[in-house]
């Protein structure tokens, strides 16, 4: 029951003639694809932008609170930064970072397809999110919109002069392309695995793909139907939250937040499921509890429709429901944990090396436990209301979002880089880009949750003196960690250049995509796959290995 | 040592290591209560993250490849998800009981607190105590003593919190929310809207002022306004002309609302409610939807009317109606004034006082 895996040398290893890359060239046939593999690529290419721009307002956001007056922008600007940094970085990044580009090169290939079930519809997906992004750029560039990202009414609907309008129908847009990406993962898993392809014996990245899938096509039209009422509500006036029109305020809360909590899940599972790919490769071991880990997932899609109202524990709703909502947030914090002890056992008795996939997973393990056990805090009901509304809640999303669901992104991108260019990238570059990322992250972050114990609320563009040192800490913090996001973008566009040759499987990992070559075939496969093992099997890959040693020699 | 490092890098740092605050000062009645369960959340954090540090960091080492080239493969274990299903699930149990009896604890009110008023709008806090003493920005209460506020908002959402309290509650527009909190260390304190609110939602902040409860009697006796709020209320009742229709008589086309708050009513659609300040409020404003059982649904809306300041007034004068002697004396002042007007000037002096009056109330 024991494997020995040698990592191939890859001096012999060539680049294939003939790949999804560059079987076609000219702007048109990429604009035009139906490849799924070509629309992650659309779609990486446009995410990284708009993490850029959204980063861009981190940092000016960051350097206004360097001190405690408000003096590097105006108020309205710096209530404008934070809007569009979080419309940006959730909507336009979070939401597809993953599914999107990772995904969306992976499904198909994990489950032994040629390509997604509705390659126009993926196609489609992807402009979705361009007219998305563009009305967005659109808004930001005629002025900006300062709603929140939670537009909030009545502040949403009847106080502000901005483009909130053109914000909402970007939104609504581009969740239409998330939409369609969760639409086209569930009939992909459901209809076309290849013989053999049991749903058992799918790799937990499909897995965690699917629940987010559902989570994007239920969640998704709520939020969508939410901005629909704010935008007849701006332009019409109809009374659906305005009280002096009879509507309740309190119902766009509810609204809002039946989208965006699940919205959470849809961000984080992703990740979750790039973090069991990489696990189990650099520990050359089967994902400890397959199953539990499996329907962890389906458990926190589940649950994660039910929690809505934590946001919402000040806000006037009846003590018992919020004690109900409270039990709920505590049951979806456990299967989180489950995830968290299954990768740790998987590692127990492996063989262990420290890839910068592996060492952006380990990132993710301790952040995602910071961010999830905080998570129980804000969950306590009495103690919520101490810490809602304060830095100790942006900290706990950041060290969840940014510090979970990014770290894992990093992770995929950095295992699958050589699947997807055919390229390595630098080892040693991006080892240190890793550990930045990681010590500037828990730099930034980390004073925010005593800050905000302290009190000091969020979205403020001016704070009392006394909370000024940790957020000097939390600014120098967001420099380093600027530098670790900017290092990956450098020497990855160096590396489909000048990085060594991949050839097929150099992680030695058993996932189907490892198996063809890289990068792939349009097609992806020569012959449809027929699978006769489970996921994460080290020993058919040995022997596979060995019996193609033979064939060759 | 500060020759070698930017002065102010140096200043800096003393202030640091000088000022360094991990807690907000404990200065209510539940801020202990809170702080527990803080050091009970971070404890139970600190055994998952050592745990899983312990893991992760242990069989990195043990199992490296050059330690351990060979990987055992190993399925899972029944036993350990269940260890691992089960031992979180009864830690989260545990904080979910926690926090909810300390919610319950900071949402119940005592019945013998102190009523207070806030109207959150941008961006200030307009603070009302029953007396009629108004505070912009600034709130000062007794310590030792329980206070409620009543609030509300008269445009977009705020918060309302005092971080030194450990309270907080959303101020909304169209419905009245409460907090209470006993302060117990005299002194200065941050109060804070939290819900972010437009432009200057970071200068929508205030100080709250606990005081000994000698001092607070001095700063109320400085403070006055003239008229309480249930007086302020009582002149609105007048003028808006409801006294005419709740005038107490066995024949008023309105109910009687001499010691009506507190009590239950029946609605016209058979349900029974408790007469509070939001239901006194609705009835205000909404009439059609708040018509007590017996009564026909003749009353007008006021929507738009009357104030949120105006509106509190005269909640608090209902709620300190103990008899309608003095509702009928107003009523037979009014009708000897409207016997009068009608063969003289009256008429026009009429409204002068009503809006007068309502100008009062406003103020």
């Amino acid at each position: 029951m024991s494997t020995i895996i040698n990592l191939p040398d890859q001096s012999t290893a060539k680049m294939p003639k003939r790949t999804y890359l560059n079987n076609e060239y000219g702007l048109k046939s990429w604009l035009l694809t139906g490849d799924h593999k070509r629309i992650a690529i659309l779609y990486l290419i446009s995410i990284t932008f708009f993490f850029f721009i959204g980063g861009a307002m981190a940092g000016l956001i960051r350097l206004e609170l360097l001190t405690p007056q408000s003096d590097l922008v105006a108020f309205d600007t710096y209530n404008k930064l934070f809007t569009m940094h979080g419309i940006i970085m959730i909507f336009l990044f979070l939401v597809p970072s993953v599914p999107a580009t990772i995904g969306n090169f992976l499904i198909p290939i994990m489950v032994g397809a040629k390509d997604l079930a509705f390659p126009k519809i993926n196609l489609l997906s992807w402009y979705l999110y361009i007219i998305g992004g563009g009305l967005i750029l659109w808004a930001l560039m005629a002025g900006g919109v300062d709603t929140g990202w939670t537009f909030t009414t009545p502040l949403s609907t009847h106080y502000l002069n901005t483009h909130v309008i053109t914000a909402g129908m970007a939104i609504f847009v581009a969740g239409f392309s998330s939409i369609f990406t969760g639409l086209n993962f569930i009939v992909t898993i459901h209809r076309m695995r290849a013989p053999g392809m049991t749903w058992f014996r799918l790799p937990l990245f499909v897995w965690s793909h699917y629940a987010a899938s559902i989570l994007m096509v239920l969640g998704t039209p709520v939020l969508a139907i939410t901005l629909v009422l704010v935008i007849l509500e701006r332009t019409i006036g109809i009374g659906v939250f305005d009280p002096t029109k009879g509507g309740d305020p309190l119902l766009f809360q509810h609204l809002f937040w039946f989208y965006s909590h699940p919205a959470v899940y849809i961000m984080i599972l992703p990740g979750m499921g790039v973090i069991s790919e990489v696990i189990s490769t650099f520990s050359r071991k089967r994902v400890f509890g397959y199953t539990a880990v499996a329907f962890s997932s389906v458990a926190i899609a589940v649950f994660g429709f039910f929690v809505w109202a934590h946001h919402m524990f000040i806000m006037g709703v009846s003590n018992y429901s919020a004690l109900v909502f409270s039990l709920l947030t505590m049951l979806v914090a456990v299967p989180s944990a489950i995830k968290i002890f299954n990768w740790a056992a998987t590692l127990y008795k492996g063989s262990i090396t420290f890839e910068t996939p592996m060492l952006y997973a380990f990132g993710f393990m301790g952040l995602f436990t910071i961010g999830g056990l905080t998570g129980v805090f804000l969950g306590s009901l009495g103690m919520d209301i101490h810490l809602t509304e304060t830095y100790f809640v942006v900290a706990h999303f950041h060290f969840v979002m940014v510090g979970g669901m990014l770290m894992a992104f990093l992770a995929g991108i950095h295992f699958w880089w050589p699947k997807i260019t055919g390229r390595m990238y630098p080892e040693g570059l991006s080892k240190l880009a890793a550990g930045t990322t990681f010590i500037g992250f828990i730099l930034t972050f980390f004073p925010q949750f005593i800050v905000g114990y302290l009190g000091m609320p969020r979205r403020y563009a001016a704070y009392p003196p006394e909370y000024q040192v940790l957020n000097v800490l939390s600014t120098a913090g967001a420099s380093v960690l600027g530098i670790g996001y900017l290092l990956p973008i450098l020497y990855l566009t160096w590396s489909l250049k000048y990085g060594k040759i991949a050839g097929n499987n150099p992680w030695q990992a058993t996932g189907l995509e490892w198996q063809i070559q890289s990068p792939p075939l349009t097609e992806n496969f020569v012959e449809t796959p027929v699978i006769d093992h489970e996921a994460y099997d080290y020993d058919w890959l040995a022997y596979k290995t060995k019996h193609e040693v033979q064939t060759v020699g | 040592m500060h020759y070698f490092i930017s002065p102010v890098l140096w200043q800096f740092l003393v202030k640091w290591l000088t000022h360094f605050a991990l807690f907000p000062p404990e200065a209510s009645s539940i801020a202990p209560y809170a702080d527990a369960l803080y050091f009970f959340l971070i404890l139970i954090s600190l055994i998952g993250m050592v745990a899983v540090a312990v893991l992760v960091i242990g069989f990195s080492i043990v199992y490296r490849q050059e330690r351990h080239p060979v990987a055992t493969q190993i399925e899972g274990s029944t036993l350990l998800e269940a260890t691992w299903t089960i031992i979180p699930l009864a830690l989260f149990m545990i904080c979910f009981v926690w926090g909810a009896l300390l919610y319950f604890r900071i949402y119940n009110p005592p019945t013998n607190a102190l009523d207070m008023y806030v109207v959150g709008k941008q961006w200030m806090w307009k603070i009302e105590h029953p007396g009629g003493q108004h505070e912009i920005d600034a709130l000062h209460v007794p310590i030792g003593r329980p206070v409620q506020l009543t609030m509300i908002s008269q445009d977009v959402f705020h918060s309302f919190s005092i971080p030194a309290f450990r309270v907080k509650r959303e101020v909304i527009p169209g419905r009245y929310t409460t907090v209470w909190f006993t302060a117990t260390k005299p002194g200065k304190y941050h109060l804070f809207c939290t819900q972010y609110c437009g432009t200057l939602h970071s200068q929508m902040i205030g100080w709250v002022y606990a005081m000994t409860p000698d001092a607070y009697q001095a700063w109320l006796a400085g403070s006055t306004s003239g008229s309480s709020l249930a007086q302020n209320g009582e002149r609105l009742f007048a003028s808006l002309g409801c006294n005419s229709c709740h005038s107490g008589k066995a024949s008023a086309r309105g109910p009687n609302l001499a010691k009506v708050y507190g009590t239950r009513v029946q609605l016209a659609d058979g349900s029974y409610t408790t007469v509070n300040d939001a239901f006194l409020r609705g009835s205000i404003l909404n009439p059609a939807i708040h018509v007590t059982a017996g009564y026909a649904p003749i009353m007008p809306t006021y929507q738009g009317q009357i104030s949120e300041d105006g509106l509190i007034d005269l909640v608090e004068y209902i709620k300190h109606i103990h008899t309608n002697e003095r509702i009928q004396q107003t009523l037979n002042t009014a009708e000897v004034q409207g016997t009068h007007s009608a063969s003289g000037t009256g008429s026009k002096a009429q409204p002068q006082t009503a809006h007068a009056a309502s100008r009062m109330v406003n103020q």
